[in-house]
């Protein structure tokens, strides 16, 4: 019986499959804002994995002392040669604590792009498999876990994320785990909807009646047929989550000194916004691009795959 | 309808117990004594055992949530471990300033948000349309916490000596204590202690001021608020924005609209009767549920204009461990999530009829 091949995955459909999938790359190569969005992207990727390179200075070093610098004070005017200032050594100047700012923004980028990908590559895990036992086995278990993401959901997200990283402890690891924990049940929820939708499908019937076993139909035909929703949010996801890791930095819930992390960056030197607000600026200014390339490339992918949405 | 409502209801009990009892055991999850962090590090066996016996944490879990659950039901949240106050009095006292910021963010996001999406969908493609999807993206993109900052210096600093500056911290102008509109009508009598609701309401500045006729205070609350409401508000603006065009958009190619024009109405007609009532059904429910978003901005905005508010003062109390504190507050505006939601809900029930019979 195992070693019937499903309709549903006849050599035709699997071509056809695999078709859907290359007209969503059309679609979303000529979507230009999803374009820019790539290249934001591609770029902030590129970054981080140069970081060593593309820094200019030891992002955790102190430039006190330190042969060949100009001894200027932090707390002194900053000098940041894209403003007219000529200081070959430092491009944004120094920090509170006299580190380079570039280097500490450059090496930022890892951070923030390993937090959003890992929190929602974790909630997505975590969600699917809820809202798939859920969906799939359907009464009491169904209703237990869409009842514990209902109160989850109850919460405001960051309230949610703060009281989880004070019970673990500060710490990036933790934020991440806190992060994690609120965006679940987006995943859980869009997972059970379509598998609800799905599981009584003819295709989905007759592979039942063929005597195929439950993970077989979730691993081959339901998890398949998810999927399109999910990336979506997922992409849209990572943004959100960059911005609540921030968030909780700033707070010091987040990443510790002295990584460098643009919440945290903006953390240390929040206080002294009116004589240096370079220092706020930049890291700022690092948050919101990176978001913007992960929310552009989402919204473009749910252009691109929502067939609904291609009336044009 | 009053099916749909009652339904509505009980949906939400289940999770209103659970909120509870999430709270409570996060509140007890809290690493570390909350003696120690109370009575400081000197306190010793005896003194921290009559803390727990007089605090009732000498007691099992289960035991407490029951105590926790009926004090609950009769308003009482218990005595804040850190100010030595009850928790419903400094929820009273603190909840106006979050409540005044968040309707203004909301207000803010709002008036400037539905109107700049139904006049991109209206002008589709145009510079209007291009141009506010573009500040819209970057909007919902920026950190609160940082465009708070940002505007802060912008307007605190940099437009200092102009008419345009505004003030980067607190909720009025250091010193002025303005009267409370229940005493100046003379509804509570001298050293009688007023009921709360009317605290609440006269520490709303605004309303305070307008009930209380006193314009000079009403300009001195506002200048205050528009800072942090715009850095609440950007977000729920960029979204609402959004949403109005899409929505408008969708709305504008249906079939009603074409046979609405094409009987000759004229076009404020068919654009404000016919499509706009449809199409802020959607734009509702962002609107609800951007309140989760407002509060979280709260919390952060709080703490950069140096508002005390229900979000600074749950911030500073996690980092005490004032259980009680956290415990109360946190119910408090989960509880306020869900029945936001609820109402929502409902409103939309009542709005597009086939939501209700399905």
């Amino acid at each position: 019986m195992a070693n019937v091949e499903p309709a549903s995955l006849s050599p035709t459909d699997r071509y056809r499959s695999s078709n859907l999938w290359l007209e969503a790359l059309r679609n979303l190569l000529r979507n230009p804002s999803a374009i820019l969005g790539m290249g934001i992207i591609g770029l902030l990727v590129l970054t981080a994995l140069a970081a060593p390179i593309i820094a200019t200075h030891d992002p955790i070093k102190t430039m006190i002392g330190v042969p060949g610098e100009t001894g200027r004070l932090p707390s002194k005017p900053p000098c940041i040669p894209l403003f007219g200032c000529e200081d070959p050594i430092h491009i944004l100047g120094l920090d509170l604590n006299a580190r380079d700012l570039y280097s500490r923004v450059i090496y930022g980028t890892r951070t923030s792009l390993s937090v959003g990908i890992i929190t929602i590559s974790l909630s997505i895990i975590a969600g699917t498999a809820l809202g798939i036992t859920a969906g799939f086995l359907g009464g009491t278990v169904d209703n237990v876990i869409m009842r514990l993401m209902d109160v989850v959901l109850a919460f405001p997200a960051l309230l949610l994320a703060i009281s989880i990283v004070t019970i673990l402890g500060p710490g990036l690891t933790n934020a991440l785990l806190g992060i994690t924990i609120t965006f679940i049940p987006q995943y859980a929820r869009l997972s059970r909807a379509s598998v609800l939708s799905i599981k009584e499908q003819e295709f989905v019937v007759a592979e039942r009646a063929l005597g195929a076993s439950p993970l077989r139909i979730v691993l081959g035909h339901i998890l398949p047929n998810s999927i399109t929703p999910i990336v979506v949010q997922g992409t849209l996801g990572v943004g959100t989550a960059i911005l609540d890791a921030a968030a909780l930095s700033f707070l010091g819930l987040g990443a510790q000194p002295p990584t460098p992390e643009w919440g945290q960056i903006l953390s240390e030197s929040r206080n002294y916004l009116f004589t240096s607000p370079h220092l706020v600026f930049f890291p700022g200014i690092a948050i919101m691009i990176t978001v913007l390339g992960f929310n552009l490339l989402g919204d473009g992918m749910r252009d691109a795959l929502d067939p609904r949405l291609n009336r044009n | 309808m009053l099916t749909f409502v009652l339904k509505r209801l009980t949906f939400s009990i289940p999770v209103l117990l659970g909120i509870l009892v999430v709270t409570f055991m996060l509140a007890r999850a809290i690493p570390g004594d909350p003696c120690i962090a109370v009575l400081g590090e000197r306190a010793s066996k005896e003194v921290c055992e009559s803390f727990f016996r007089r605090n009732g944490l000498d007691q099992p879990l289960p035991i407490q949530f029951l105590v926790y659950l009926r004090n609950f039901s009769q308003g009482d949240l218990g005595d804040s471990m850190r100010f030595h106050r009850p928790v419903m009095e400094l929820l009273v006292e603190r909840l106006p300033t979050t409540v005044e910021l968040g309707l203004f963010a909301l207000l803010f996001a709002i008036t400037v948000g539905v109107p700049l999406g139904v006049l991109s969908a209206y002008r589709h493609k145009s510079v209007l349309d291009v141009g506010t999807m573009v500040g819209a993206n970057i909007g919902v993109s920026m950190p609160v916490f940082w465009l708070g900052l940002m505007l802060a210096y912008l307007f605190a600093v940099l437009l200092k000596d102009t008419p345009l500056a505004l003030p980067p911290s607190g909720r009025l102008t250091p010193g002025a204590n303005p009267l409370p509109f229940y005493e100046l009508m003379g509804w509570v009598a001298e050293g009688e202690e007023p009921a709360g609701i009317l605290i609440f309401l006269s520490r709303i500045n605004t309303l305070n001021a307008v009930l209380t006729l006193n314009g000079e205070l009403f300009v001195d609350a506002i200048r205050h608020l528009i800072l942090p409401a715009v850095a609440v508000g950007t977000i729920p603006l960029a979204i609402i924005a959004r949403m109005s065009r899409s929505s408008v958009l969708e709305v504008l190619n249906q079939d009603y609209v074409r046979t609405a024009r094409a009987k000759g109405l004229r076009e404020r007609s068919v654009v404000g009767k016919h499509a706009l009532k449809n199409a802020m059904l959607p734009v509702i429910t962002v609107i609800g549920l951007n309140f989760g978003l407002v509060i979280s901005g709260a919390v952060l905005t709080e703490t950069i204009f140096s508002l005390t508010g229900v979000g600074r003062t749950l911030v500073d109390s996690i980092t005490s461990r004032d259980y009680t504190l956290v415990q109360g507050f946190t119910v408090v505006i989960a509880a306020g999530f869900v029945i936001i939601n609820m109402v929502v809900d409902i409103m939309y029930g009542y709005l597009d009829p086939r939501i209700r019979f399905n």
